[in-house]
C-alpha cells in the first residue's frame, strides 16, 4: 500500500487568510492511503522544506502531495527534496489552492475550502498511483542564436562570445544597433550611445565565436532546448542554424502619434525625431513636450516608463545649449524614478524647465497661429488656461511591441501579454526566461526599459542561455509516453499522432507493436488520447492516474451531495 | 427553499497555456465562481474522450477542455486533434440525451488570465443554468 503524506501550504496569509488550511489537512487524514497530513507556513521555505523531508524519513512516505502554489513554478523544489529524503521524485503531486483557489476566492472562504478539499483528494488519488520514474539526458548544441540586434542583443552575444560559445545574431535590418542608432546620447548620464555601440560591434566582429547575420529573418523554428533548427532568410538566401539555446531580443518601437496635429503641423514632431535634430545640433529656441501621448489611457493602459526620462535629458540638452531657451514639459505625473534620474528632474526645475500638470480629461490643444505653434493648455495650478508659444511641440509617445512580435512569438511558440510584448516565464522567479526552456528574453522586447536596465537584462539572458550549453546536456523530464506491447494491435493511430516522429511500429517479442523512441518524444500525450486499446501511456500522466483524479472528484461532490 | 443549485465542474487545461492563463488569473486577483476543478496535462490533445464521457456519465455537471489558441500549440498542432476530437464527444453525449453544453472546448492563451476569468464565470452560468446532470441520480 502506498504511504501518502500531505503537505499543505497557508504561504503566509496568501492561502490560509481564505482557505482553512487546517479542515483541509484533517480531511486529508481521512483519505485512501494518506498516513499523515501537515500544514506550514511556508512550505517552500528552508524551514518547511525541513519538515517535509522530516516527514517523510520519520513516516517513511513513499508518496508526496503539496497543496501550495503552483507547479509551473514550484514543482522543481519540492520534487527535489522529496529526491534528498530518499525517495523519487517522480512520486510527487501538486496540488493548486494558491493561484487557483485561494486568490481568486477570496471572498468565499468556505466555498474555496471545499475546492481545496476536493482538489487534495484529487491530488491524493493521483499520488498513489504514481511511479517512480528515471530521467534521460540528451545533449546540447553548443551554439546560441540571439535574435535582434539591438543593445539588449548586442549585450547577450558579446556576453556569450566571452564565455567561449559560439554565437549567431540575427538583425532585420542593414545595421546593429537597433533604436538607438537614432539616440545620440543615453540618459541619465549622457553618455555617448555610438561609443556604446562601437564597443560592442568591436568585440562581436573582433571575435571567431561570433557570426552576424544582417537583412535577415528568422522563418521557422524547430526543435527544443540543446536541439533546436531555427531557418533564417538572410538577404533573400535560405539557412538553418542548429542552435542549444535561442534568446528574443526583439526591442520595440516608438509608437507614431495621431494626435496633436501630428504629421499636418510642422514642428510637431515625435521624441525620436527630436532625438535626431540634437544629434545633428539643431536645437531648438523653444520647446514643449507633451508626455503620455497615447499611453495611460483606454486601450493602452501601461505606462512606457522611459518617456519622462528621455523628455527630461532632452530638455536638459536644450537648456544647457542654451541657457535661455523656453523649455515646458506638459504630463500627467512625472515618473523619474531612481536617483540618476530624479536628479535630472531636480536639475530641469532649477533652469527654469517648466512643468505643468494636464488630466486626461483636459488634453493640450496644438494650432498655428499667426505663424507660430501654440499650446494651450489647462494648468491645473493655476486653474487656468495658458497659450504656450514655441517652436517645438514633441510628443512623448510610448514604446509600442515590434510589428512582427506575434509572428516570432507563433514560430517560437511563446506567448505576448495583451500590450504585444513577451511574456516571460514568471515575473520574479525567472524574469528573462520564458516557461519554454531553452528560449530566453531580454530588452524592450518584454517591457519597455532604459538602456541600463536593456544591459542587466541582456547579460541575465545571456548567462542563463549559457547553462545548457556550458553543461553539455539536459536533464529531460520523465513524462514520455511508454507503450505496452502486450496490449498494442500495431494499428498506428500513435504514429499518425505523433508531431515529432518518435514512435514506430516494429517488431517486439515477435509480435508488431508500436516503440516509443524516449529522445524524440516531448511528452505531449497526443498518441495516448489516440490509441484505442489502452496501450500507450504517458508517465506521470497515465490514463489510471487521471481517471483516479475524476473519481475523486465525483466522490467528494456528487457523491457527498 | 431548495438552496442554489451548485455545480461540480471539472477542467482540463494545458500546461503551456490555459493552465498558465489560470495561474495569470490567480495573480493577478480575477475573481470567479469556485466550481471549476483543473486538471493539468500537458496538452489538449492527451485528454481522452473516455475521461469527459466518465466525467459527464458519472454525474460531474460540466467539464471544460482549455488549450493553447490554434497556431500556438507547444506541440505544433496538438490542439487541432483537440478541436476535432472535443465535437466528437459532444455529438456522442446528445445523441445519448445529454445537452452537448455541459461538455466545452475554449482556447486560452498564457496572457488570458482575463479570459480564463471570463470562460470559467460564463461556463458555470450556463451550466447553472441547465441545472443538475440528470445522470447524477442514476448513477450506474
Amino acid at each position: 500500500m502506498p504511504r501518502v503524506g500531505v503537505f499543505i501550504c497557508h504561504c503566509g496569509h496568501n492561502i490560509a487568510s481564505v482557505v482553512d488550511v487546517e479542515k483541509v489537512a484533517a480531511y486529508a487524514k481521512t483519505l485512501p492511503n494518506v498516513i499523515v497530513a501537515e500544514h506550514n507556513l511556508y512550505s517552500c521555505s528552508e524551514e518547511g522544506l525541513g519538515s517535509i523531508k522530516k516527514s517523510i524519513e520519520k513516516n517513511k512516505l513513499d508518496r508526496v502531495v503539496v497543496a501550495a502554489c503552483t507547479p509551473r513554478t514550484h514543482e522543481p523544489l519540492f520534487r527535489k527534496i522529496c529526491e534528498q529524503a530518499g525517495i523519487n521524485k517522480y512520486l510527487f503531486e501538486f496540488v493548486n489552492i494558491r493561484e487557483h483557489v485561494s486568490w481568486i476566492h477570496a471572498k468565499e472562504p468556505k466555498a474555496a475550502t471545499e475546492k481545496a478539499k476536493n482538489l487534495v483528494a484529487m491530488g491524493v488519488a493521483k499520488a498513489a498511483l504514481l511511479e517512480p520514474q528515471q530521467e534521460t539526458e540528451s545533449s546540447v548544441i553548443p551554439r546560441a542564436v540571439v535574435i535582434g540586434g539591438g543593445l539588449a542583443g548586442l549585450t547577450a552575444a558579446s556576453s556569450l562570445i566571452a564565455q567561449n560559445i559560439e554565437t549567431e545574431l540575427i538583425e532585420k535590418n542593414n545595421e546593429l544597433g537597433g533604436i538607438l542608432t537614432n539616440v545620440s546620447v543615453i540618459g541619465p548620464e549622457f553618455e555617448d550611445s555610438k561609443k556604446l555601440l562601437d564597443n560592442y560591434a568591436k568585440r562581436l566582429m573582433g571575435s571567431p565565436k561570433a557570426h552576424i547575420h544582417l537583412n535577415s529573418k528568422v522563418t521557422a523554428v524547430k526543435g527544443f532546448i540543446g536541439n533546436f533548427e531555427v531557418t533564417i532568410n538572410e538577404n533573400g538566401t535560405e539557412k538553418k542554424i542548429p542552435a542549444g539555446a535561442i534568446i528574443v531580443a526583439t526591442g520595440a518601437r516608438e509608437l507614431v502619434p495621431k494626435e496633436y496635429g501630428f504629421g499636418s503641423l510642422p514642428g510637431v514632431i515625435t521624441q525620436l525625431e527630436l532625438e535626431k535634430m540634437l544629434a545633428k545640433g539643431q536645437v531648438p529656441k523653444s520647446a514643449v513636450f507633451i508626455q503620455c501621448v497615447g499611453s495611460r489611457q483606454p486601450g493602452r493602459e501601461y505606462c512606457s516608463r522611459i518617456c519622462c526620462n528621455v523628455s527630461l535629458k532632452n530638455a536638459l540638452r536644450i537648456i544647457r545649449a542654451n541657457p535661455k531657451s523656453s523649455v515646458s514639459i506638459l504630463h500627467r505625473d512625472i515618473m523619474s524614478y531612481g536617483t540618476a534620474s530624479e536628479r535630472l528632474y531636480r536639475e530641469a526645475s532649477e533652469k527654469g524647465v517648466k512643468f505643468m500638470r494636464y488630466g486626461l480629461d483636459s488634453p493640450a490643444k496644438v494650432s498655428k497661429r499667426d505663424g507660430h505653434l501654440v499650446v494651450d493648455v489647462y494648468d491645473e495650478t493655476l486653474d487656468e488656461i495658458l497659450g504656450l508659444e514655441t517652436d517645438l511641440v514633441v510628443l512623448a509617445t510610448p514604446m509600442t511591441s515590434q510589428e512582427d512580435a506575434t509572428d516570432v512569438g507563433k514560430l517560437l511558440k511563446v506567448p505576448l501579454d495583451k500590450n504585444g510584448f513577451f511574456l516571460e516565464a514568471h515575473v520574479k522567479l525567472r524574469p528573462v526566461e520564458f516557461a519554454t526552456d531553452g528560449i530566453f528574453i531580454c530588452g524592450s522586447a518584454r517591457w519597455p526599459s532604459s538602456a541600463k536596465e536593456v544591459i542587466c537584462q541582456g547579460l541575465a539572458a545571456a548567462a542563463k542561455a549559457a547553462i545548457p550549453i556550458r553543461r553539455g546536456k539536459v536533464v529531460i523530464e520523465a513524462i514520455t509516453a511508454q507503450s505496452d506491447p502486450e496490449k498494442c494491435a500495431a494499428c498506428g493511430n500513435c504514429v499518425a499522432a505523433c508531431p515529432y516522429e518518435a514512435i514506430e511500429i516494429t517488431t517486439i517479442n515477435g509480435k508488431m507493436a508500436a516503440k516509443v523512441n524516449e529522445a524524440l518524444c516531448k511528452g505531449c500525450g497526443a498518441c495516448v488520447a489516440s490509441c484505442p486499446n489502452d496501450a500507450m501511456q504517458q508517465r506521470g500522466f497515465t490514463t489510471n492516474q487521471l481517471s483516479a483524479m475524476i473519481d475523486a472528484l465525483i466522490k467528494s461532490t456528487v457523491e457527498g451531495t | 427553499m431548495m438552496a442554489e443549485f451548485d455545480p461540480t465542474i471539472l477542467a482540463f487545461c494545458c500546461n503551456w497555456c490555459s493552465y498558465a492563463g489560470a495561474d495569470l488569473a490567480g495573480v493577478s486577483r480575477l475573481q470567479m465562481p469556485p466550481n471549476v476543478h483543473v486538471i493539468r496535462v500537458m496538452c489538449s490533445a492527451s485528454v481522452k474522450p473516455e475521461y469527459l464521457m466518465k466525467a459527464v456519465s458519472q454525474g460531474v455537471d460540466g467539464v471544460l477542455v482549455l488549450g493553447c489558441h490554434i497556431g500556438d500549440c507547444h506541440y505544433m498542432t496538438g490542439n487541432h486533434r483537440t478541436a476535432k476530437r472535443v465535437p466528437l464527444v459532444k455529438k456522442i453525449i446528445r445523441d445519448v440525451g445529454i445537452d452537448e453544453r455541459r461538455v466545452r472546448l475554449d482556447w486560452v492563451s498564457a496572457a488570458e488570465g482575463e479570459k480564463f476569468q471570463k470562460v470559467i464565470t460564463e461556463f458555470v452560468n450556463e451550466i447553472k443554468g441547465l441545472g443538475p446532470n440528470p445522470l447524477r441520480s442514476v448513477r450506474f
